[in-house]
C-alpha cells in the first residue's frame, strides 16, 4: 500500500493530536445521538478525561518544540487542503475550554441526570450538546481556513442556541430566537469578508493570506466585515442587546459554557484575523476603534449591571462588561515591530482575561444557579441569608467576584495588572482610566450581590433543597482555577509567545 | 464588461436588499426570507469567483464553487431551525415578532 | 449576454418584490420562483453542481420550509402585515444599505486581473482522487474535513430542532396537515412520483463522480420525495426516538470517521487516501452518507415532534 505521496509540506510529528482533540468531542456526541438513554451522559463522563488529557499533552508538545503544531488534513497542503494549527494562545484556549467544561459536566450531573429509563429531553440534549460545544471549541482554536472556521463558528451556534431554550418557558425561545438571528447575522457578514478574501488572493488560509495581503480597499473591506460579523457574535457593544436575556435565561451549566467559553470564540477569531492575517497592514487606528468600543462595553455594561434586579441578568450584563477587557487588548498589543515587549505584555494580559474571566463566570453563573435553586428565585433583595445557607456558594462566588473586579490574588488582577501597564508604558494613558473605572464598577455590582447575601434574613428562611456539598465544591473549584491563575509572574508568558511572530512564515511553498 | 462583473454587481445589489429586508421588517419570518437573500448575494459573490477563475479546462474555479453547496447546506439548517424557533415561539406566546425588535 | 442582462434585472425585482411585499405568503411564493431564476444564473456560471443543489436544496425545499411557516403563521402574520418601523428607521436603513451594496459592487469592479484561481491545483491532483468531476474531489477529498464537520452541523441543527419540543412530546411525531386523506390527487401523484423520484435521485447521486451530480443534490432529491410521501399520506413520519432512525443519521458520518482514522494507516493522513483505491473509498463513504443526509433533510422539513406517537 503507497503512502499518500502529495504535498510533503511542513506538518509537524504532534500534528495529529490537533485532529484528535477535534474528532473526540464530535464522535461522542455522533454515539449520543445515536445510542440515547443513559448513554449521552456516560459518553460525556468519559470524553472529559481524555479530552482533558489531549490538551494536556498538546500543550506539552507545544512546550517541548517551541515551534507551532501544523497538520495539513487530507495529506494536502493549503492553498488546496485545510490546515490545523495550533500555538501557544491556541493550547491554552483548548485546556482552559477542557478543563471548564469538565468541571461544569460535573455540576450539571445534578442537574441533568439521565433517567433510569427511557430518555428524557432535557438530559439528552444537553450532554449531547456540551460534546458537541466541546468539538466546535476545538475546532475554532486549532482552525487554520477561513471557510473551515465558518463550518466551525455554525458548529458552535447550533450547539449553543438551543442551550438558551432547554428549560423551555417562553421567554427563552424569544431571546434563543434573538441570539440565533444575531448569529447569523455574524456568521453571513463573516462569510461576506472571507469571498472577497478569496476573489482577491485565491487563498483562505491564514498563513499564506498574510503573505498575500497587502493595504488596499478589499483587504480592508473584508478585514470589516469579517471583525463585524464576529463582534456580533461576540457580543462586543453595540451588538451586545441578545446576549443578556439568553444567557440569564438558560440553565445554570449552560450560562455558565456560554457565557465562559462559547462568546470567547469569535474573539478569538478577530485575534486571529488582525494578528496572524493582518500584521503587515497599518492597522493601529482601527485598532483604537475596537478599543473604543471595548470601553463602552466596559463601562455601560459595568452600570447597567450595577441596575439589575435579578441576579441572572446581573451576571450576564458583567459578561457584558468583560467581554469590553479583551478588546482592549487591540490597540495595546498591535505594534508595528513585532516583539516590542509591551505589546507581549498586553497579549498575555488579554489572554489572561479571557482564560480567568471564564473560570470567574461559570463559577458565578453556578453558584447563582445553586443560589436560585434553593429560594426558588434570583431576585437579589430577597437574597437575604444565602451566606449563612450556601456557604461555600457565595464564597465561591465572592472570589469569582475578586477575578473581576481584578483583585490580587486572582488572574483578574494580574491580567488588569498587565494591560494597565501596558497602556501607561505606552502612552495611552486613557485605557488605564476605562481599566481602573471597570474595575471601581465591577466592585460595586458584586459588593449588592454579596452584601445582600451576608445579610440576616428578616424572616425565617423557607428553602427548597439546598445543594450538596460536593456540588458546592464543584463551583469552588472552578472559582479557585481564577484564583490560582493570580499565582503567574508578573510578566509574558513565554508559552503565549510560541508561534506569535513566526505563524505567518510556516506551512508557506 | 464580463457576465460575471454583471452578476456581481447584481450580487451587491442582492446583499444590500436583503440586508435592509432584514432591518426593516419586525416579523421574524421576513427577516428569516431577508436573511437567505443575504446568503444567495454572498453564494453569488463566491460564484462570480469561481467563474473568474476559470482554467485548467473547467468552466469555474472548482473550490469556490464546493464551498457554495457546503453553504447552502448550512444556510437550510440555519432556515430550519430559526423556522422551528418561530413556530414554537408562536405556539407559547401567538407573537411572530420579537419584542421591541431587533 | 443579453440574456444575463435579463436574469440578472429578474433576479433583482424579484428580489425588491420579495422585500417589499405586505403577504408573507406572497413572499415565500416569490422566493421560490427568485431560486429557480438563481438557478439558472448558476446555470450561466458555469456552475451545474450548484445549479442542481440551488434548485433542490434552496428553492425546493427551503421554499417548502417556508411556504409552510407561512401558511401556519398566515393569521398572525397578516395581523401584523402593517406594521413597519418608523420612516425614520427605514430611511436611514435603506442609507446604510446602499452604502454597504455601493461598496461591494465598486470592490467587485477592482478585483484583480487575471483573477487568482485554485483550478490548476485541483486538474493537477484530480488523479490522485481517481474522480473526474473536480466538485466531488474538493469536497470528499481535498477539503474533506469541510464537509464531514457539515454533516455534524446539519444533524446538530436537527438535535436544536427536536429539542424545542416540550418534554411530554419528546419521542413523538411532527407536524402534520390535517385532513390528509389516501385519496386524491396528491396521493395519486405520490404514488407514481415517487419511486420515479427515488431513482431519479440515486442516479443523481451515482454520476456525481463524473458528471454534475452527488451525495447532496441526490440526497435532497431523495429527501423531497419522502416528504411527498409523507404529505400524501402513504406514510407517516417516523418517531424520532427510534433506534434504527437514530442509526440511519449517523451511519453516514460514522463510515466517513471511520474512513477518515483508517486513513492515519493506509495514507499516512487522517482524511487521506491511498491513489490506487481512492474512488473506491469516496464511494464506500459516500452512499452512507447520502442516506444520512437524506434522513436529516426530510426530518428538518418534518419539524420537531408535535403529536404524541401512539
Amino acid at each position: 500500500m503507497s503512502k499518500l505521496a502529495l504535498m510533503p509540506g511542513l506538518a509537524t510529528a504532534g500534528g495529529f493530536l490537533l485532529v484528535i482533540a477535534i474528532i473526540l468531542p464530535v464522535i461522542g456526541m455522533l454515539l449520543a445521538l445515536a445510542l440515547r438513554g443513559p448513554y449521552p451522559e456516560r459518553i460525556a463522563l468519559v470524553v472529559m478525561p481524555a479530552g482533558v488529557a489531549v490538551a494536556v499533552t498538546i500543550t506539552a508538545e507545544l512546550w517541548r518544540t517551541r515551534s507551532v503544531l501544523q497538520y495539513f488534513v487530507g495529506g494536502w497542503a493549503p492553498p488546496l487542503g485545510v490546515a490545523f494549527r495550533a500555538d501557544g494562545l491556541s493550547a491554552v484556549m483548548m485546556l482552559t475550554s477542557a478543563l471548564l467544561i469538565s468541571g461544569i459536566g460535573l455540576f450539571a450531573r445534578a442537574q441533568f441526570p439521565s433517567p433510569r429509563e427511557g430518555e428524557a429531553r432535557a438530559p439528552s440534549t444537553f450532554w449531547t450538546l456540551l460534546l458537541a460545544i466541546w468539538g466546535a471549541l476545538n475546532a475554532v482554536f486549532v482552525g487554520g481556513d477561513l471557510f473551515n472556521l465558518y463550518v466551525a463558528l455554525e458548529l458552535l451556534t447550533f450547539a449553543a442556541v438551543p442551550l438558551v431554550s432547554l428549560d423551555g418557558r417562553a421567554e427563552t425561545f424569544t431571546a434563543a430566537l434573538r441570539y440565533l438571528l444575531f448569529a447569523l447575522l455574524g456568521s453571513i457578514l463573516y462569510l461576506l469578508g472571507g469571498v472577497l478574501f478569496y476573489a482577491a488572493y485565491g487563498t483562505l488560509d491564514i498563513a499564506m493570506l498574510s503573505g498575500r495581503i497587502h493595504a488596499e480597499p478589499v483587504a480592508w473591506a473584508a478585514i470589516s466585515l469579517m471583525t463585524a460579523g464576529l463582534l456580533a457574535k461576540a457580543a462586543l457593544y453595540p451588538l451586545h442587546l441578545w446576549l443578556p436575556p439568553a444567557h440569564a435565561g438558560a440553565p445554570a451549566p449552560a450560562s455558565a459554557i456560554l457565557s465562559g467559553l462559547v462568546v470567547k470564540a469569535p474573539f478569538f477569531l478577530v485575534v486571529r484575523l488582525w494578528f496572524d492575517v493582518m500584521p503587515r497592514m497599518p492597522e493601529q487606528a482601527a485598532a483604537q476603534l475596537l478599543g473604543i468600543l471595548g470601553a463602552a462595553a466596559i463601562i455601560l455594561g459595568s452600570v447597567v449591571a450595577l441596575r439589575q434586579a435579578r441576579l441572572k441578568l446581573l451576571i450576564a450584563y458583567s459578561t457584558v462588561a468583560q467581554i469590553g477587557y479583551l478588546f482592549l487588548m487591540f490597540p495595546l498589543a498591535i505594534r508595528p515591530e513585532t516583539g516590542h515587549p509591551w505589546s507581549a505584555t498586553a497579549w498575555t494580559g488579554g489572554v489572561l482575561q479571557a482564560i480567568s474571566h471564564a473560570f470567574a463566570k461559570a463559577a458565578m453563573f453556578m453558584a447563582a444557579g445553586l443560589i436560585a435553586e434553593a429560594f426558588g428565585h434570583d431576585r437579589i433583595e430577597r437574597l437575604a441569608g444565602a451566606g449563612r445557607a450556601l456557604p461555600i456558594t457565595v464564597f465561591a462566588f465572592g472570589l469569582g467576584g475578586l477575578s473581576l473586579m481584578g483583585l490580587p490574588p486572582s488572574g483578574g488582577f494580574i491580567a488588569k495588572a498587565m494591560l494597565l501597564t501596558a497602556a501607561v508604558s505606552e502612552g495611552q494613558w486613557w485605557w488605564a482610566v476605562v481599566v481602573l473605572a471597570g474595575g471601581l464598577l465591577a466592585g460595586g455590582y458584586v459588593f449588592v450581590v454579596l452584601a445582600r447575601a451576608l445579610a440576616d434574613p428578616i424572616e425565617p428562611l423557607r428553602l427548597s433543597a439546598t445543594a450538596s456539598v460536593r456540588r458546592q465544591g464543584v463551583v469552588l473549584a472552578v472559582a479557585l482555577c481564577a484564583i490560582l491563575l493570580g499565582f503567574v509572574p508578573l510578566r509574558p508568558w513565554e508559552l503565549l509567545q510560541i508561534g506569535r511572530p513566526d505563524l505567518a512564515t510556516i506551512g508557506l511553498r | 464588461m464580463s457576465a460575471a462583473t454583471l452578476y456581481g454587481l447584481c450580487s451587491a445589489v442582492l446583499i444590500g436588499l436583503g440586508l435592509f429586508g432584514l432591518l426593516t421588517h419586525p416579523q421574524v419570518l421576513r427577516k428569516i426570507l431577508a436573511f437567505n437573500l443575504i446568503g444567495t448575494g454572498v453564494f453569488l459573490l463566491f460564484g462570480i469567483a469561481a467563474r473568474r477563475g476559470a482554467a485548467a479546462g473547467f468552466g469555474g474555479d472548482p473550490v469556490p464553487q464546493a464551498l457554495i453547496i457546503t453553504g447552502l447546506v448550512v444556510a437550510f439548517a440555519s432556515t430550519a431551525v430559526a423556522v422551528s424557533l418561530l413556530l414554537r415561539l408562536f405556539q407559547e406566546t401567538g407573537r411572530t415578532t420579537l419584542p421591541s425588535d431587533e | 449576454m443579453a440574456l444575463d442582462i435579463f436574469l440578472g434585472l429578474l433576479v433583482l425585482g424579484l428580489a425588491v418584490w420579495i422585500v417589499s411585499t405586505r403577504d408573507t405568503l406572497a413572499a415565500a411564493v416569490e422566493f421560490v420562483a427568485f431560486g429557480l431564476v438563481v438557478t439558472l444564473v448558476w446555470v450561466r456560471l458555469a456552475a451545474p453542481d450548484v445549479a442542481l443543489t440551488e434548485a433542490a436544496l434552496g428553492s425546493g425545499l427551503t421554499g417548502g420550509l417556508l411556504l409552510g411557516a407561512s401558511t401556519r403563521l398566515a393569521r398572525a402574520e397578516t395581523a401584523t402585515s402593517g406594521e413597519r418601523h418608523g420612516a425614520v428607521l427605514r430611511l436611514s436603513a435603506a442609507g446604510v444599505c446602499a452604502l454597504i451594496s455601493a461598496a461591494i459592487a465598486a470592490l467587485v469592479i477592482l478585483l484583480p486581473e487575471p483573477a487568482p484561481t485554485l483550478a490548476p491545483e485541483v486538474a493537477a491532483n484530480i488523479a490522485a482522487t481517481g474522480l473526474e468531476n473536480p466538485l466531488p474531489a474538493v469536497l470528499m477529498a481535498y477539503r474533506a474535513i469541510d464537509t464531514l464537520l457539515e454533516v455534524v452541523v446539519l444533524l446538530l441543527a436537527l438535535l436544536a430542532m427536536w429539542s424545542l419540543a416540550p418534554d411530554h412530546l419528546w419521542s413523538g411525531l411532527p407536524w402534520r396537515p390535517d385532513a390528509v386523506g389516501r385519496d386524491g390527487v396528491l396521493t395519486f401523484v405520490a404514488q407514481l412520483l415517487a419511486p420515479v423520484g427515488i431513482l431519479v435521485g440515486i442516479h443523481i447521486f451515482w454520476i456525481g463522480s463524473v458528471a454534475p451530480g452527488g451525495e447532496f443534490q441526490g440526497a435532497t432529491i431523495l429527501a423531497a420525495m419522502w416528504i411527498l410521501v409523507t404529505m400524501a399520506g402513504l406514510r407517516d413520519m417516523p418517531p424520532m426516538s427510534r433506534r434504527w432512525l437514530r442509526v440511519v443519521l449517523v451511519i453516514g458520518p460514522a463510515v466517513f470517521f471511520a474512513i477518515g482514522l483508517a486513513g492515519f494507516a493506509i495514507a499516512g493522513s487522517f482524511l487521506g487516501y491511498p491513489p490506487s483505491y481512492a474512488k473506491q473509498l469516496i464511494l464506500t463513504i459516500e452512499i452512507p452518507l447520502t442516506l444520512s443526509i437524506a434522513a436529516a433533510l426530510a426530518l428538518l422539513i418534518a419539524g420537531p415532534p408535535e403529536r404524541a406517537a401512539q
